[in-house]
């Protein structure tokens, strides 16, 4: 689904990525983990295309086509879909006009999806005007509903939301990484399969979103290096006895 | 710019002929009209007003409660409006108001009774088909006390490409407790000249909410409507929506006068400049407490033009509320970027963005209508980017 080779990148003349290798298959979820300020989100917004993220060395290459340098909506328009973290107002865009807009050709029920989230009285606000962070949470994760990616990117979901949304969220992530988790006679056995096929790439810090969704693999950033792979929980498990120290001298090791 | 010389249009010898219905106009015409808000079914509408080059062609009520005249008949009938004709416009102001002091080919004279709620809108059009020619009209639109009206109103050539002027006066009373949306939509050619003079007078409770839309070029267009906040709780809002593609040369704006205590007001203008030049002014009033007013101006120059933004707040009292915001920007990249990320290109996150920053939704407009608006919308952008 998803090959990143020796990925260098640069935001002005800082390199915040230095040489990421990473591969995600089909229907695979891949979590990371990292300090602050260590490169996941320049990762996740670079994949997207987005921002001052300059590649300067590497390539991406998703389901076969290599998107390096391909414009933000051809990534989308493949299937890349992200959840952004701190998303811009758009005035005088109704939700309601926008969940629609993330379809394109195929028609969205945008009142039913919008009842999985919680979220069917915020249709006719303006996108983000004034929404608290679990509200972005929700408003994303129902575009990405209605826009049906093949990669979810995921900046941490469970950042500024209440238990009770966390299930709400959770859930949702979990249907549209693995399939629906209710049989859907709405459904043809096409998208069923294709939902089966979504990968995701997460980024979490407290590991609240694990609960909810089969995650394969995980890994740390850190400093700009990926490092340390292993099973998702064991990482956080070995994170919360030893901080992020060990990672430290894994890489020296693997860079030695 | 040097403003128009009304010598130049010909202010006689166009009178259109009556017509029996709105269907007799030809297709061409129709279109015209249904861009400025008219509807030829006259489905949804409590009457119907169309004044064409120098003479009224139709005119027609559908609901009792509602008044709708030719502006001569109307001063045939009520002794001259002594009351209302001529009373918050000064005929001496300037070269267009000596104009129609001299020349007056009609206008309408639209009333809604004491206590009337007339929930569907009157509809009128000030149409403007033979080349050359100067229209001169005076309007004059009353809403008696407790009464509720919605007036959309559309000015339009036949041919974008013919010269012409228009010259109308607009006086506006509402009184006690009563309520007017009063919607306009322009729709000029890139060779006409517009110099509307309007004023009106809020009563007591009484409110006054205007909409203006202008998406199609106009080689010159000065107005600056005038509504004054004579009684206690009165309340005046603009919202304006305006694109000044090149060749269009703008100077409006909008100006409360809050005599009154409690009185409120907003004015709230878009702008987009593509080429032309928009001198978009705003002027709130206050003289009495407590009284709170908020005036915003925002432009965006998408593919060139000028914008230049006069916000002015004039308070001659302790303890008014009066605040304005002006912004002359740029789309943001961080928001084409996100709508991109959604699979919209550029093209269609940027005019998604305009679409939004202009909001005629705010408007609350009939569904039709907001089709014309959106759809004309869609086609001014082909300057824009
Ligand atoms: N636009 C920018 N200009 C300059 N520096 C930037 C910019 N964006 C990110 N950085 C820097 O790049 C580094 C990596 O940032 P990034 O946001 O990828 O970290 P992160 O791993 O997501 O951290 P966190 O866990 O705090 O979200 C940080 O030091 C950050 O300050
Ligand atoms: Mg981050």
């Amino acid at each position: 689904m998803l090959h990143i080779e020796n990925l260098h990148v640069k935001i002005g003349e800082r390199e915040v990525l230095k040489g990421i290798d990473l591969h995600i298959n089909p229907g695979e979820t891949f979590i990371l983990f990292g300090p602050n300020g260590s490169g996941k989100t320049s990762l996740l917004m670079t994949l997207m295309g987005l921002g001052d993220y300059a590649v300067t060395k590497g390539r991406i290459i998703f389901k076969g086509t290599d998107i390096t340098y391909a414009p933000t909506y051809e990534r989308a328009r493949l299937g890349v879909g992200m959840s952004f973290q701190r998303p811009p107002t758009i005035h005088g865009l109704p939700v309601r006009h926008l969940v629609r807009m993330c379809g394109r050709e195929r028609e969205v029920p945008v009142e039913r999806l919008a009842r999985r989230v919680n979220f069917d009285q915020f249709l006719e606000r303006d996108v983000n005007a004034g929404f608290s962070g679990g509200e972005i949470k929700r408003s994303e994760l129902l575009q990405l509903m209605a826009q049906q990616p093949s990669l979810v990117l995921f900046d941490e979901p469970e950042s500024g939301v209440d238990l009770e949304n966390m299930a709400l969220i959770g859930r949702e992530v979990r249907s549209l990484l693995q399939g629906e988790d209710t049989p859907r006679p709405d459904k043809s056995l096409e998208e069923l399969k294709r939902a089966r096929a979504t990968s995701g790439l997460i980024i979490t810090h407290t590991g609240y979103i694990l609960d909810y969704i089969n995650a394969d693999r995980g890994q740390v950033l850190y400093n700009g290096h990926l490092c340390c792979e292993a099973r998702p929980r064991d990482i956080l498990e070995h994170i919360r006895k030893f901080g992020y120290q060990e990672c430290v001298r894994c890489l020296d090791n693997a860079l030695a | 710019m040097k403003p128009i010389s009304l010598d130049n249009f010909e202010f006689t010898g166009h009178e259109a002929a009556k017509l029996g219905d709105l269907h007799a106009l030809d297709a061409h015409d129709r279109e015209q009209l249904l861009m400025s808000g008219v509807d030829v079914e006259e489905q949804g509408r409590s009457g119907s007003f169309l004044h064409m080059d120098h003479s009224g062609a139709y005119c027609k009520t559908n609901r009792p409660g509602v008044e709708i005249l030719n502006i001569k008949d109307a001063l045939k009938k009520y002794d001259g409006l002594p009351e209302y004709f001529w009373k918050l416009v000064d005929p001496e102001k300037d070269e267009a108001t000596r104009k129609a002091r001299d020349v007056l080919h009609g206008g309408y004279f639209i009333r809604a009774e004491k206590g009337a709620k007339i929930e569907e809108p009157v509809q009128s059009c000030l149409f403007i088909k033979a080349n050359k020619a100067g229209q001169s009209v005076h309007n004059i639109v009353i809403v008696e006390e407790g009464a509720e009206l919605h007036i959309i109103t559309g000015c339009a050539v036949s041919h974008q490409t013919q010269e012409s002027a228009h010259v109308g006066i607009s006086e506006f009373y509402v009184k006690k407790g009563g309520k007017l949306t009063f919607t306009m939509i322009h729709n000029w050619g890139e060779n006409v000249a517009v110099v509307p003079r309007s004023a009106g007078y809020v009563e007591e409770g009484g409110q006054f909410l205007n909409n203006y839309v202008l998406l199609r070029p106009v080689k010159y267009l000065q107005m600056y409507p005038t509504i004054t906040l004579g009684g206690t709780g009165a309340v005046a809002r603009f919202n304006s929506v305006v694109v000044a593609p090149k060749g269009s040369y703008l100077d409006m704006g909008n100006r409360v006068i809050m005599n009154a205590p409690d009185t409120r007001c907003e004015i709230i203008a878009r702008t987009i400049a593509s080429g032309g030049t928009i001198i978009n002014r705003g002027h709130i009033k206050a003289g009495q407490v407590p009284a709170k007013g908020h005036l915003e101006c925002k432009g965006l120059i998408l593919g060139g033009g000028v914008i230049h933004a006069i916000p002015e707040l004039e308070a001659t009292v302790e303890g008014v509320e009066l605040s304005h915001e002006a912004a002359v920007g740029k789309i943001a990249r961080r928001e084409i970027e996100y709508l991109m990320a959604r699979g919209l290109d550029e093209d269609e996150a940027t005019s998604t963005i305009v679409r939004g920053f202009l909001n005629v939704d705010i408007m609350g407009l009939p569904d039709k209508l907001k089709q014309v608006i959106d759809k004309t919308i869609a086609e001014s952008q082909k300057d824009m980017f």
